[in-house]
């Protein structure tokens, strides 16, 4: 806690000059608050208004007479490409991906995060390195690779259907997208459970091991239980990373009934046949907009902690 | 630490006895093959595609790669086309607007943070609730609030017909529709979804500056202005330095803002070298060039991630 407040310094200038100092401060404060709610705020209000509202209406005002029309037509009507069914279905393809995607990056990176703490070997910190920096890297570097391979499983999805009558998984957009979010992401989740487990007591492991308690044994019955926060961080982390990805689900899944919501949505943005109706726009954004918005109301807590573990060292 | 870590494996009673060799030796290696599939994975996919996008750039891929060397010919376009500005070359563009959206960027975000900060430490009532308002935004996909930037800036819809009906009817923004100034738009609402992040980790630096150093300062007299300029900046460098990591990296990085906010622009006036890539790998069936384009873009980030890294998992060897 530093101590530093400017009233400190000003206490001998009389209690106006801190009155007015508090006045500024508070002033701007809340100035910048207004900056970062106005986009939401628009969003917000538009949403609930009618179009008639919206043309010849104020953009800040509130709506007169709020209608959710615009919400279940976003929901339920609204067209994304040529298929006029809403965005229901294509919510529905993001939680298919990210519930997967999360929980597979973040087990693989809780147990390699044990690893690299807890048995260190001659060249972990190499290991370690070299799964980090795969998290700097511009996704574009890797984006072709991936999809011809992609496409070449996909081929061989289709065989093995004509083969055996199923493709186990091969070929689908949604089952693809899993597996390039798990491949991009255990760098994240490893980093966060590595640098948690570091500060873990390392004694507790020993004493475990004295008393002849396997590799697993000491995971499940000494480590995990001792996880939460840090498991609350990279679920959240990877949610939010996983659910607003729009460069690899536009690469893999940027057309057809599979895409995720984030492409879904500038597809629907972007229509430009008849009138635009910015309300159902602003209420399909808003739905696609409430499970990481939830999420950061609920646990914001937790949502910064994992930023910050990605740009402090831990 | 890590000597402590080491020598574990060594306690173990199985160890001790000779016995049921092949299930200790199996009890070893356990640890290496739960790590070796994550390890594989990134060598591969990370690393190999890396080489492999490298590769490509070497070629003449068009739609489809090809994997015939043919030298160096992609880069020497996007070489010529690094000059090419009378009219400008959509690669022109794309690291012209690189240039100006990192600079003025990271320069803001750092300067807003710092400032958002220095306030928000000055036993602010309210601090819990402020505090997630700013930070908010990086929560969201810009897709999501690209739409109501979009909305905003939007000369017919947004902030300029909201101010034409206030009674400021000579107001005049269009800056969303201008081929020379689209870029900038991008800056504002960049600047609005990191500055709360950067906020939050100068916040986090200044709550760990000891009490005793400026209250030490103070009784010598130090003004309000001089003790920020003199102690606490300099305290903060290391934060400095990791919010400069995330803002250049995110920067680089950036591709959903331009295309939610402007949807490339008039004529691709916004786009950024992922944006560039995208659209000739993907759109114009210019593969090797596109190629080309992630690799300019990768060492880029090297040259920037790499020393620090190094440099952070070297200074603690643990």
């Amino acid at each position: 806690m530093s101590a530093v407040t400017i009233p400190a310094r000003q206490a001998s200038g009389g209690v106006n000059v801190k009155v007015i100092n508090r006045i500024v401060i508070y002033g701007l404060l809340a100035l910048f608050a207004l900056f970062y709610l106005m986009p939401l705020f628009v969003m917000l209000v538009t949403s609930f208004k009618t179009m008639d509202e919206i043309q010849n209406g104020n953009m800040l005002a509130l709506p007169r007479a709020p209608t959710f029309d615009p919400w279940l037509k976003a929901w339920g009507e609204t067209c994304v490409g040529l298929t006029c069914a809403g965005i229901k279905g294509y919510f529905w393809n993001s939680i298919k991906m990210v519930v997967p995607a999360v929980l597979i990056s973040t087990m693989l990176g809780a147990l390699n995060g044990y690893v690299l703490t807890k048995w260190r070997f001659r060249g972990a910190t190499l290991v370690f390195g070299l799964m980090l920096f795969a998290c700097f890297i511009p996704f574009q570097s890797v984006l072709l690779p991936m999809a011809t391979i992609l496409g070449s499983l996909g081929r061989f999805g289709v065989t093995l259907q004509n083969a055996t009558g199923t493709s186990f998984g091969l070929g689908n957009p949604t089952v693809n997208l899993v597996f390039v979010h798990v491949v991009y992401g255990i760098g994240f989740t490893t980093l966060f459970f590595r640098n948690y487990y570091e500060a873990f007591p390392t004694e507790l492991v020993k004493a475990a091991q004295v008393d002849g308690a396997s590799f697993f044994q000491i995971f499940r019955r000494i480590m995990l239980p001792n996880s939460m926060p840090i498991f609350v961080v990279t679920v959240i982390y990877q949610f939010t990373n996983i659910w607003n990805d729009f460069l690899f689900a536009s690469a893999y899944a940027g057309t057809g009934d599979a895409m995720p919501m984030t492409v879904a949505l500038n597809n629907v943005v972007n229509t430009s046949t008849g009138v635009v109706e910015y309300n159902v726009n602003m209420a399909a954004a808003m739905i696609a907009a409430l499970p990481t918005l939830l999420v950061y109301v609920l646990a914001g807590r937790y949502f910064v902690r994992g930023l910050m573990a990605g740009a402090v060292k831990g | 630490m890590s000597t402590v870590a080491t020598s574990q494996i060594k306690l173990t009673p199985e160890h001790a006895r000779p016995r049921a060799s092949v299930r200790s030796r199996l009890q070893d290696a356990l640890p290496k093959i739960v790590l070796a599939p994550s390890f594989a994975i990134t060598i591969v996919f990370v690393y190999g595609f890396i080489l492999w996008t490298i590769y490509l750039s070497f070629t003449n891929s068009k739609t489809f790669p090809s994997y015939v060397l043919t030298g160096s010919r992609a880069y020497q376009r996007l070489w010529g086309w690094t000059f090419d500005t009378d009219p400008p070359s959509s690669w022109y563009t794309s690291i012209t607007n690189m240039g100006i959206f990192g600079f003025l960027y990271i320069a803001i975000c750092l300067a807003l943070g710092l400032f958002l900060a220095i306030l928000l430490d000055q036993k602010i009532r309210g601090e819990g609730v402020l505090r997630p308002i700013y930070l908010y935004p990086m929560a969201l996909s810009f897709i999501v609030t690209g739409v109501a930037w979009k909305w905003f800036l939007d000369p017919g819809l947004g902030l300029e017909q909201t101010l034409h009906q206030w009674g400021w009817t000579s107001f005049h923004f269009d800056w969303i529709k201008n081929k020379d100034f689209v870029i900038y738009t991008v800056v504002i609402a960049g600047v609005w979804q990191a500055s709360g992040f950067i906020m939050a980790m100068f916040l986090a630096g200044l709550r760990g500056i000891d009490g005793e150093i400026m209250k030490a300062a103070q009784i010598d007299g130090a003004t309000t202005f001089q003790l920020y300029r003199r102690i606490v900046i300099p305290l903060l460098r290391p934060i400095f330095l990791s919010a400069f990591i995330v803002l250049a990296h995110l920067a680089i990085k950036s591709y959903d803002l331009v295309v939610a906010l402007t949807s490339g622009g008039p004529g691709g006036s916004a786009w950024l070298p992922s944006n560039f890539m995208y659209e000739y790998t993907f759109k114009r069936n210019e593969m090797a060039v596109g190629s080309a384009s992630a690799v300019i873009m990768l060492m880029t980030i090297v040259a920037i991630i790499v020393p620090y890294l190094y440099s952070e998992l070297r200074e603690k060897p643990r």
